[in-house]
This record gives C-alpha cells, structure tokens and sequence, in this order.
C-alpha cells in the first residue's frame, strides 16, 4: 500500500485510471485505421526527404500533396517510395526533388510485393531510427558527465522571434539557473499545415520552430551546458497540424522536452479532434523512442474555467492523457502532465487548495515529471503582486516535489519577458527552493483538514466525470464541452481534410519499430 | 545617500498642492520620487552605476541613486533607481477622450435594451488574425464572465456569439452580416511589433468596404488597447484594461439608441 500524505483513496485512484484505459482504448481503435497527411510526412523525413523548392515548399509536403492528389495516400507514402525505389534505384530524396519538379512519372510505377518493398527500404530505415537513437544517448551522456538540475527543473521561455537573439536569451538564462528552455512558436504556426524550413529571424510573439531553429538552439544550451557545468534541457512545441512531424524534426536535433498534446489543439486552436488525436499518436510513440520528456496542456483550461470549480477536468484530463501515452509507448518517467497554480488570489484559503491539489497529482502520478504551470489568469500588471503570487506558486512547487517548474514572470500579461524578468524569476525560485527544500518531508496535513478534504473532493469529481466520459466517449465528451468549457465538433475545426483511412497493404513499420522502444 | 527618514537635507521646495504643477509623490508633496528599473548593456562595475546615474539625470531626475545593480549575463548589467523628478505636469488641462456612456450592470442593461430596444441585440465577437489568446473575448463573453462581471452569453436581452480565437476578418465580417450583428467586437492580445494596429486597421477598411461601417457598432479590446487608440483606428469604441463585460455591453446599448434615435 502507498503512503498518501492525503490520505488519498488508492483504490479509487486505480478504479480512475482504469476507466481512463477504456476511454482512452475506444481512442486508440478509431486511431489505428486512419493515416494523416502529417503522419505520412513524417514518413517522408524518416526516408531523409527534407529542404524546399523555389517557393519554400518543403519536399515532405510535394510528395504527400501529389500522392493525395493521385489518390494515393490510402496506401502511405512508404509503399509508394518502396515501388518507386524498386523501378527506378533511386533514392527517397531524389524522387521527392522529382516530385517537385514535376519530372516524375507515376505511370512507370509497377507494383511490388511487401517483402521486396520493405527490403528496399530497410537501409533508410535503418539509418533513421540510428539517427534517432545515437541523438538519444548523446543526451544520455553528456547529463551523465555535466550532471543536471535538481527537481523541479527551472523552466523559462524565450521569444524574440529572431533564433540568434534567442541563442543569447537563452545562454543568460541558463547562466542564472534556468534547467529548461522552451522557444515560443510565432503566433499562429500551430495552424500551419507545414514546417517552416531553415534557420528564421521573424516572427510574432515566438520563433518559427524549424529543424535548422532547433539545430541552432541546441548547439548554443550545450555550449552554455559546458560553461556552468550542467545539462541544459530544449522545449519546443509538437502539437498543431504538424505534431509527428515536428517530434521527428526534434528527435533528429536532440529536443528534451515537447509540448505534446491533442487535447489542447482541439480545445484552444480549434484543430480537429480526429486529425490531432491520429498525429498524436505517431508522435508520442516517437517522443517515446526519442527520450523526450512531453508536455500536457491541462493548465490552460484553467484559463477559461474557473480554477477552483474545474480542478477536476485537470487531473480526468491528466489520467485520459497518461492512458494515450501509455497506448504509444511512452514511460511514466517522460509524462510531464500538465496542471496549473490558477485560482483567484482572493479567494480564502486559495494557497490550502492549490496545495492539495500539486500534493494530489504527485501522489497520484509518482513516476511523471509533472509540469506545473504558474498563474497567468489573474496576472494583472501590478508587477509586485505578481512577484508573491509567482513566490506562492514556487512554495506550492517544491513543498509538493513537482517536475517541471514553469516559472512565472511579473511581467506577465504585459510583455514577452525581458532578460530582467527571467532573472528576477529564477532568483524567487531559487531562493525559495533553498529555503522550503525539505518542507514536503517535514510537514503533515491535518486529518479531516482543508487539504485532505480538498484532494478527495477532486478525487472524487474527476471519477464521475471519466465515468461519464466513459459511456459517451471523448469526441462525444469534447463536443459537450466537458472540458474547459469548450465545445469542439467532431466534424468541425482545422485539418480534417488531411485524414484517410488506411487500405489493406498501408504499412507503417516504425510503429513496430519504435514503440516503447529504446 | 538615501532619502526620507535618513534624509538630513532641507528640503526647501514648495509643498503644497498645484494641479497646474503636478509632480510624482513619494512621501512628501512635490518630493518628485521615482523608481525605475531598467537593464544597460554594459558590464557591472562603477562605470555602469555612473552610467545609469547620467541616464536618470537625462531624464529629468536629480539625485538619482542606484540602489541595487547586478550582472544579468556578461555584458549586461540590471538597475534598480531612484530619483528626483525636475518635471512637472499640468493636470488641471488634460482632456482625455473616454466612451460616453453609464455603465450599468447587467440587470440594468438587460432592462434598458428591454425598454429602450425591445428586442435582443446581436454582438459578435473574436479574437481576430493570428491571435491565439481568447482570454480577453472569453472574459467578456462567456457566460461566466470575468472577476465577478458576468459575460456577454449570460445578459437576457443580449444574443452572444463568440467565435473564439484566430478568426480572420473576413470571416468575422462575414459572421456578423450572415448573423445580422448589431455590434462586433475585436479582441487583440498579442502587440509585439505593433501587429494588433495593422490587423484592426485591416478590419477597418474591410468593413468600410463591405459597407457595414456605418451599420454596425465596432468595438475594439485588449489589455494594450485604449479607447484614444481604438478611434483612431477608426473603431467606434475602445475597451482596455479594467474593463468588463457590462462596460461593453452599456456602451453598445446605449450607443445603438442614440444611434437610431436621430
């Protein structure tokens, strides 16, 4: 039996995942018979398609398009690419620039039977998951021999738009104490049914994430790694129409940490539920493989939602996203579930609640390094405010041994933070994370107290709600609005034209190949 | 150094009260304290210091103190100051121009759209080109509202229609003509790079072009967005921070009755 600080009920915990298995496997049997554009040029970059034509095509999308158009898709890209291999002892690559250049002819295509189609791919193949798996333990080795942070990981954002200046935003925030640094996307690339190609200097809010971007960012934190003498971890963002695409982009880079969630595209970019729901799995199974730690976006329902009335759609939410990982292979120890420090500061006994319910989540998910999101709904300009509630927030994180601590700024809500900000920020953290180190082995919570009762109130609230969930589904439960107050059909939202069921002979054999692998 | 209770100055300027001459206060009037932080990129060191301290003065400050400087990332260093402010404001002249109307509650709004409209007014919103942040449409439409002011969806004489984040001005236009909206409203979040003005400007001449300018009341909101500002871009109206739902909702109320009344 585990020792709950809550005296939280583990045979309810256990009956909650279970439910979420089953809403999670009716997911998975929808998932399996379908393709997506975006899944197929994933496909496309495995087979080392990559770069642009004259007007800043990629390949990857050249080829899918044409197939599309030709009616192709059904059978996947990597039965075309093995038929096109076979007649013409070309390369992937070369037959993309073909592609592009409209010089190849489809007719020429003769079939071939699956043993040779996949004999012919097997060196590609091969190569990529190499890639992939070298990229892997070169990050295994240098955290080996610089060491890293303690938990919770110190995690800042930088934004400039321009991927030189936030080379140098992030060294300085790494030389303050930063573990992590995400680069925010440009506003609006989520919406984008393609990958930005090379390295890029404008963009509003965020960078553009591109591979080159990636390639950039990465080199410049091992650089600063090697200066302070610890692994310093890269956040991007693999959601939007291009999530298994950009998991790939980053594995190939040596990304640490994905935003990588379905959920939060339909629900806060309005991206269709079936499309997402079939990228994200072929890019948790690569986020898998690759030993990237993912990100969930539970925290942001809280921004629409009340915080303290739908603390239990987070962790239903946290429980259905933990089944689908599991589904594709990826370890508890890389599920960074997403839950936030929301509430309003006016409300009594706001920190006693937040309290249970990042003791809760813990309790409740040992293994994940949860990512605990700051406040950010009742941020309000009053830059001094912010700075306690920021504080109370890194009270909360370490007294409850969170993963991932997303730090706030107290310039939240008025600009993308300075380097003054970011220093400001991890100085609150630090100090606090010194002085609170060993409160959560310390102190106890009162039995029937505030906290107990909060923690088995949310316990109990999200059981219903899965159960429910349960009987109707989760497009079903979506289109209700059953989480964060928004509605989403299933027909509805961006991206569903990039959907095709799956023929007899599509074959896919990286999901074999990587799943819950390393 | 140091000022207040340490302060062994004569403090020899006038202090009394003069809203033609207004200056920052501190703890004593006409004291001119200011506190400003900023970051130079310079190295730390007593040329750095120095350098802030020319800054403030520049600025109009006398006594400026540094008290608190450190390295941020070599090359940078961060400034906590203070100083004394030489300038003045004339406050008794200031003229600045604010949406007419009573704000009402939404009990009072519901009953004068009632009495004055009597039927429902049609208001459409969203945050408009490639915006992503719906908190500001949210909090002045949703049925729950925002900081204890119910939404837009909740007012009985109100027909909300949010149409979330990243909607195009064309098909925000084309929302409002299909739902025959008396009002839009835009929501604009994200400034960097002034990208808000260009997209409102955008939706401007594109409402003037579908000829629905003069038909509809357009609103503009955010927390960057002024009412001064939104009238020069050529929105009827301005909603920036501190402002609610019921703040809208009387300006349109009672602008739709002015309106229509002439």
């Amino acid at each position: 039996m585990r020792e709950s600080k809550l005296g939280l009920d583990f045979n309810k915990v256990e009956e909650a995942r279970k439910t979420a298995g089953e809403i999670a496997d009716q997911v998975q049997r929808f998932v399996e018979n379908y393709t997506t554009v975006s899944v197929e040029r994933t496909l496309c970059r495995l087979m080392g398609i990559d770069g642009v034509n004259k007007e800043d095509i990629p390949l990857p999308n050249l080829v899918v398009d044409a197939l599309k158009e030709k009616g192709m898709l059904a059978d996947g890209v990597l039965h075309f690419l093995g038929n096109a291999l076979l007649d013409t002892g070309s390369t992937p690559h070369h037959i993309a620039t073909e592609i592009a250049s409209g010089t190849f002819d489809f007719a020429r295509l003769s079939p071939h039977t699956a043993a040779e189609i996949n004999r012919v791919l097997e060196p590609y193949i091969g190569e990529s998951v190499s890639r992939i798996r070298d990229k892997r333990r070169s990050r295994e080795d240098r955290i080996e021999k610089l060491g890293e942070g303690p938990r919770p990981y110190l995690y800042v954002i930088v934004a400039t738009g321009n991927i030189y200046e936030d080379t140098l935003q992030a060294q300085a925030a790494a030389r303050q104490g930063a573990d992590i640094i995400a680069v925010i996307r440009t506003t609006g690339q989520s919406l984008l049914d393609y990958v930005p190609y090379g390295a890029t200097t404008e963009g509003f809010g965020g960078t553009f994430a591109t591979q080159e971007n990636f390639r950039i960012m990465r080199k410049a934190l091992d650089e600063v790694g090697d200066e302070v003498g610890r692994y310093i971890r890269l956040c991007n963002y693999c959601s939007g129409l291009c999530m298994p695409e950009i998991a790939v982009m980053g594995a190939f880079e040596g990304m640490d940490v994905m935003l990588n969630d379905a959920l939060y595209g339909i629900l806060f970019r309005d991206i269709n539920m079936q499309r997402t729901l079939i990228d994200q799995y072929f890019s948790r199974i690569i986020n898998g493989f690759a030993g990237v730690i993912i990100n969930t976006g539970e925290d942001n329902y809280l921004t629409t939602a009340d915080a303290f009335d739908e603390a239990h759609t987070v962790l239903a939410s946290d429980f259905i996203n933990e089944q689908l990982a599991l589904i594709a292979g990826l370890p508890e120890e890389q599920m960074g579930l997403g839950h936030a420090f929301e509430m309003n500061p006016e409300l009594e006994n706001a920190f006693l609640f937040e309290l249970a319910q990042a003791q809760m989540l813990r309790e409740i998910f040992p293994k994940a390094p949860l990512k605990y999101m700051p406040p950010t709904k009742f941020m309000t300009g009053n830059i001094f405010r912010g700075h306690i509630q920021d504080a109370l927030f890194n009270i909360a994180g370490i007294w409850t041994g969170q993963g991932i601590q997303l730090l706030g700024m107290p310039t939240e809500a008025i600009h993308t933070p300075f380097m003054s900000d970011r220093y400001l920020s991890i100085e609150n953290a630090r100090y606090i994370f010194t002085s609170f180190r060993n409160i959560g082995s310390e102190v106890e919570f009162k039995q029937d107290g505030i906290i107990r009762k909060r923690a088995a109130r949310v316990l109990e609230d999200a059981c219903d709600l899965l159960e429910k969930m349960k009987e109707e589904g989760l497009f079903t439960a979506l289109e209700k609005g059953y989480f964060a107050n928004v509605r989403r059909p299933k027909e509805g939202g961006k991206g569903l034209d990039g959907v095709t069921r799956k023929s007899s002979i599509y074959f896919n054999p990286y999901i074999e190949l990587l799943k819950g692998k390393r | 150094m140091g000022g207040g209770l340490y302060s062994t100055e004569v403090q020899d300027f006038d202090k009394t009260l003069d809203l033609k001459k207004v200056k920052p206060y501190g703890d004593t009037m006409n004291d001119g304290k200011v506190q400003l932080s900023f970051t130079l990129p310079v190295p730390a060191g007593p040329e750095a210091i120095e350098a802030a301290k020319q800054l403030l003065r520049s600025m109009g400050m006398d006594n400026p103190q540094v008290v608190f400087s450190r390295e941020l990332n070599p090359g940078f260093t961060f400034f906590n100051c203070y100083g004394n402010l030489q300038h003045t404001v004339n406050y008794a002249d200031i003229h600045v121009p604010k949406v007419e109307s009573t704000v009402m509650d939404m009990h009072g709004v519901d009953d004068f759209i009632r009495e004055h409209i009597g039927r429902k007014l049609v208001m459409v919103g969203a945050s408009t080109g490639t915006d992503a942040h719906t908190v500001g449409i949210d909090a002045i439409m949703n049925m729950k509202g925002y900081a204890g002011h119910y939404g837009l969806e909740r007012y009985e004489m109100i027909e909300a229609y949010n149409l979330g984040s990243q909607v195009t001005n064309e098909e925000l236009i084309a929302r409002a003509l299909e739902l025959k909206a008396d009002a839009i409203l835009v929501s604009q979040t994200v400034t960097q790079k002034d990208i808000h003005i260009k997209n409102c400007t955008e939706f401007i001449e594109m409402s003037q072009a579908e000829g629905i300018r003069d038909r509809m009341i357009l609103v503009c909101g955010g927390p960057r967005i002024s009412h001064e500002l939104a009238k020069e871009i050529g929105f009827d109206a301005g909603f920036g921070v501190n402002t609610y739902a019921d703040d809208v909702a009387s300006y349109v109320a009672q602008e739709y009755v002015k309106r229509n009344n002439k």
